[in-house]
């Protein structure tokens, strides 16, 4: 009866995960989702002590305790800036997870055999190397995220063979380690699996440039997912199953999302090099137009935005970084109250990680449905009086639509040239990520405001309204 | 070097070559600077103004002329009434003189100075492309000359422009046609549409009709059966056309004429005389107390009864020549003059040492450089690049940037990696315990309801989405309990950390979505 009890349950809590992840559709039942999603795995884990752990709670409660009060205090303290960080410092937890599950199981008493044996084995090594990958490529993650590791690609010589020994080596490696496990032993075999699924995730890692790292973030996000599925194999378990599945193609999804909006090949990113400014040959946009930029001063850019109609600010996450964007709000609610049609175009992969300015936007107050995706706001430019772009490069850069042997060429941008004004907000002339000029600097619409983010927007608010 | 500034002694010319303000950036250069006393009243900048932005007033234009390195002026050289000196005979080798010259029409002149050893920079010779605009003083005259027409036009019209419906009646909105949307076109649309009217326009370069429909005017299309032709002449005006496009063009002027009230023509061809675009007999059927601004009056007018400089009342249509439109306009043509002057000043002196070098590899110098020490230059070499085949150069690039995307693939391709799934599925299927297939049916099925739910997430709640997905992934913790009750103190231990870091990530993803969704709001 009580097995049965549990699967019930357990099939209770996989439906609520996926009402979770579905109320995500929208902002006004994604709240209710997020309560589904804790619904579902107090549900799972309230069966699950109850049902079938039968001792040692002496030391299952106070870890679960001491875990979740640190869990709160993170969530709590974080700022929204640090939202990729703290996201891949957890997927790493997931992995560790998986790896001393997996450790676990691998040491514990086992009754199978024969193919059953083989299988399950190869199971529990599929999900250790996951586990590990995810943990180091994570905490990689977070290194570079936080700044604490350079954002450059770290290029070693001959990374590519490195990387294709590592990888034989964990096939080889696995095969050992099953024909020695069905004969009791093999542990030697997984714990040097394990020292190289380590070793391969920080490298991974550090060979892909800053640019690239909303791909990191969700593609580690998969892995996190893929380790529990293997998990859930091993184990026997379809919740897990069903949760690692989910969470698996989410990562997925995002991954191919978000290559898809800069225009790159999955396999090229993982493979690493871009966005470290190494190469920066081309883009020097339509021939003999270099060079030649209109300033403006903040009083101008506040005089235009008063006369405007149509307003379209364009964030990146140069703004975040200058913490401008409680100012931008407060820009763009007194230009509402002049009448302003103010809007916000967002660039799937402006900020760093998906859907990282929506909610940099939302902490500063900006309501959600002013906030618009590229794709819905990209026809309407025509009718916009003013674009104001604020920290952002590479995704505003015409050189994509008109420069077919730039790097970034064929990537989906933002089109402010296409209105009749656009304000670039500046510190200097630099290139983005990706080191190819921006054309959009140059053309006879734009006017560039030189300065850092936050105080130009503040001087811009002074002027307002004056 | 010094710049000198003479009084404009034209008639009715209130326009100055410098401006406070302009003073100040130019002494920034390099340069000092003189004015003619009193060079700035009509324009509403007295002596002291300048005195106080550090410019020395000068009494006699002639040692303003003779003494000074560089002449800036608005209108070309003329005899000065009352003194009775010619500008440009009191010059001499090595002085330059900027100004509008307008060498076509004047070639005497440019003789002249040739003869005098002078370097002469005509602004209206600025080559029209992108990198030019901001010296490019005839887009910037013909801005406020648009402008004006349609207050000129308000003037000598006796109704509103806007429609309205008041208890005393129905105004019905004044239409207003204008011909030719150049930027003086496009000024006088925006400024008659702002001011309530219906605004129809026509040009002979269909590339216009998107900027035309922009300002939501209307962009009248001729209808004319011959070969696609388009008027799109060089340095973006309009080339003469054929004569079976002149016919038709003139059937819709006059059709148009007799709907509309006022018409603003701007046709212009360059050293040519305006063609003429509205006949007596069009005037004759336009409504009385109608309006034609006439912005080519100086070169013959679009309309033959327009005089030059003069308001005319023909066949009760108020026909208006003035050729002096930005003047009408001091202080703002002077701020945006002085500033064309400026940049092109700025581009001269590279070093800004205050010394100015006629670089004719420059192409937008060599355009302007009419004389260079004594030889003509004029005209100039054509353009690399004018702006009307850029922008096609660009749309080429998007072209085969889009080629180059899809590639051409088997229309059974899709079927490869399905056979491949399907075998490999097969053989395992021969091997595998049914316990280890029933658990691949619900990963499969789970994978295919997890991509079709992650579809359906909104973008801007992906951040959102990853944290909550890391908090379900940690149902890994289900893995934890199932072997915490163990016996060996290994697997405990693993077990129990596994448990803690799980809670951490349990709590802190579901916690931080919840926060994270707190801050959205309508």
């Amino acid at each position: 009866m009580i097995t049965g009890v549990i699967t019930a349950s357990y099939i209770g809590a996989s439906a609520l995960f996926i009402l979770a992840l579905g109320g995500l559709s929208h902002q006004e039942s994604a709240r209710r989702g997020n309560l589904y999603g804790m619904l579902g795995m107090g549900l799972a884990l309230v069966v699950t002590i109850f049902g079938i752990v039968t001792n040692n709670y002496f030391f299952l409660l106070p870890g679960m305790i001491a875990g979740g009060a640190i869990g709160w205090y993170l969530a709590k303290k974080v700022e929204m800036t640090q939202m990729p960080e703290l996201v891949a410092i957890l997927h790493s937890l997931v992995g560790l997870a998986a790896v001393f599950v997996g450790y676990a199981n691998a040491l514990g008493h086992s009754d199978l055999s024969g193919i059953e044996k083989t299988i399950h084995d190869i199971e529990t090594y599929v999900g250790i190397l996951i586990g590990a990958v995810t943990f180091t490529g994570s905490v990689a993650a977070y290194l570079k995220l936080s700044a604490r590791i350079s954002g450059k690609p770290l290029q070693l010589p001959g990374r590519h063979l490195f990387n294709a020994s590592l990888g034989v080596a964990a096939v080889v490696f696995g095969v050992l380690f099953v024909e020695q496990s069905a004969a009791g032993g093999g542990l030697f075999w997984l714990v040097l699996m394990t020292v190289v699924a380590l070793v391969f995730g920080v490298h991974m890692v550090i060979a892909i440039g800053g640019a690239d790292m909303p791909v990191v973030v969700s593609m580690l996000n998969s892995y996190s997912g893929w380790a529990a599925a293997a998990m859930g194999f091993m184990l026997g378990n379809d919740l897990l199953i069903v949760v690692g599945a989910l969470v698996g193609s989410s990562g997925a999804i995002l991954s191919y999302i978000m290559c898809k909006a800069m225009n790159r090949r999955f396999v090229s990113v993982i493979l690493g090099g871009f966005g470290g400014g190494s190469s920066k040959s081309a883009g020097a946009g339509p021939a003999g137009e270099a060079g030649n930029v209109n300033p403006i001063e903040a009083e101008g850019v506040a005089h235009l935005l008063e006369s405007a109609r149509e307003v379209m600010i364009l964030p990146g996450y140069g703004m975040a970084v200058a913490q401008a964007q409680h100012t931008v709000f407060e820009i763009s609610n007194k230009l509402r109250e002049m009448g302003v049609n103010v809007r916000f175009g967002i660039h799937p992969v402006a900020g760093r990680m998906p859907g990282h300015m929506n909610v940099l936007l939302a902490e500063a107050r900006v309501p959600y449905d002013i906030v618009y995706e590229m794709d819905e706001i990209n026809k309407d430019f025509p009718n916009v009086d003013v674009s104001v772009v604020i920290g952002a490069n590479d995704i505003v850069n015409p050189a994509a639509q008109e420069v077919p042997d730039s790097p970034i060429a064929g990537m989906p941008v933002l089109e402010p040239w296409n209105g009749k004004t656009t304000i670039v907000l500046k510190r200097g002339m630099a290139t983005g990520y990706a080191g190819v000029d921006n054309p959009l600097f140059y053309k006879d619409n734009t006017r560039m405001l030189f300065g850092d983010a936050k105080e130009s927007v503040d001087a811009v608010l002074k002027f307002l309204g004056r | 070097m010094r710049i000198g500034v003479p009084r404009e002694i034209d008639d009715g010319e209130k326009r100055v070559a410098l401006t406070p303000e302009v003073a100040i950036q130019l002494q920034e250069l390099g340069f000092r600077l003189a004015i003619e006393t009193g060079a700035g009243l009509q324009a509403n900048f007295d002596d002291d103004q300048y005195r106080e932005a550090g410019v020395e007033i000068i009494e006699d234009p002639r040692e303003l002329w003779n003494s000074s390195d560089i002449v800036m002026k608005v209108r070309p050289p003329s005899q000065h009434p009352e003194l009775g000196f010619y500008g440009v005979e009191l010059l001499g080798k090595g002085q330059t003189l900027i100004s509008f010259l307008y060498p076509a029409q004047n070639p005497e002149m440019l003789q002249e100075l040739s003869n005098r050893g002078v370097t002469a920079l005509a602004m209206d010779s600025v080559p029209r492309i992108s990198r030019a605009q901001k010296m490019d003083a005839l887009s910037s005259m013909a801005n406020i000359a648009g402008y004006r027409a349609v207050v000129e036009a308000s003037q000598h019209f006796g109704r509103f422009f806007t429609g309205q419906i008041t208890a005393a009646g129905r105004i019905p909105p004044a239409k207003v046609l204008v011909i030719g949307a150049g930027v003086a076109g496009l000024a006088a649309i925006g400024a008659a549409k702002s001011m309530g009217a219906v605004v129809r326009a026509f040009d002979t370069r269909p590339e216009v009709k998107e900027q035309v429909e922009s300002m939501d005017a209307e962009f009248l299309m001729l209808n004319f059966e011959g070969e696609g032709e388009e008027g799109s002449g060089q340095g973006g005006y309009a080339k003469t056309m054929s004569p079976e496009f002149i016919e038709a063009e003139m059937a819709l002027f006059a059709e148009q004429a007799k709907d509309v009230d006022i018409i603003i023509t701007t046709a212009l061809i360059p050293g040519k005389p305006a063609p003429e675009l509205i006949t007596e007999g069009m005037v004759d059927s336009m409504k009385p107390g109608s309006v034609i601004v006439d912005l080519a009056a100086e070169t013959g007018g679009n309309c033959k009864l327009t005089e030059a400089d003069q308001v005319v009342v023909r066949h009760g249509v108020t026909l208006i020549g003035y050729t002096n439109l930005p003047s009408r306009l001091a202080s703002q043509a002077n701020q945006l003059y002085a500033t064309n002057l400026r940049h092109l000043l700025s581009d001269l002196c590279p070093e800004k040492n205050g010394e100015i070098v006629v670089n004719m590899e420059d192409e937008v110098i060599r355009g302007a450089t009419v004389v260079k020490e004594g030889e003509v230059t004029w005209p100039p070499p054509a353009p690399r690049l004018s702006a009307a085949p850029k922008t096609d150069m660009g749309d080429k690039a998007r072209i085969e940037v889009e080629k180059a995307e899809p590639k051409p693939k088997h229309p059974l391709a899709f079927l490869a990696p399905v056979a491949l799934a399907g075998l490999g599925l097969l053989g395992l299927g021969s091997v595998a315990p049914p316990e280890f297939m029933g658990h691949l049916t619900v990963f499969v099925l789970s994978c295919f309801v997890g991509y079709m739910v992650i579809w359906g997430v909104s973008h801007s709640l992906h951040t959102p989405l990853m944290s909550v997905t890391n908090a379900i992934s940690s149902i890994i913790v289900i893995g934890a309990l199932m072997q915490i009750s163990s016996e060996q103190p290994l697997v405990l231990i693993l077990a129990v950390l596994a448990v803690f870091i799980t809670s951490i990530n349990i709590v802190g993803g579901f916690a931080v979505t919840q926060r994270m969704l707190r801050m959205f709001r309508k």
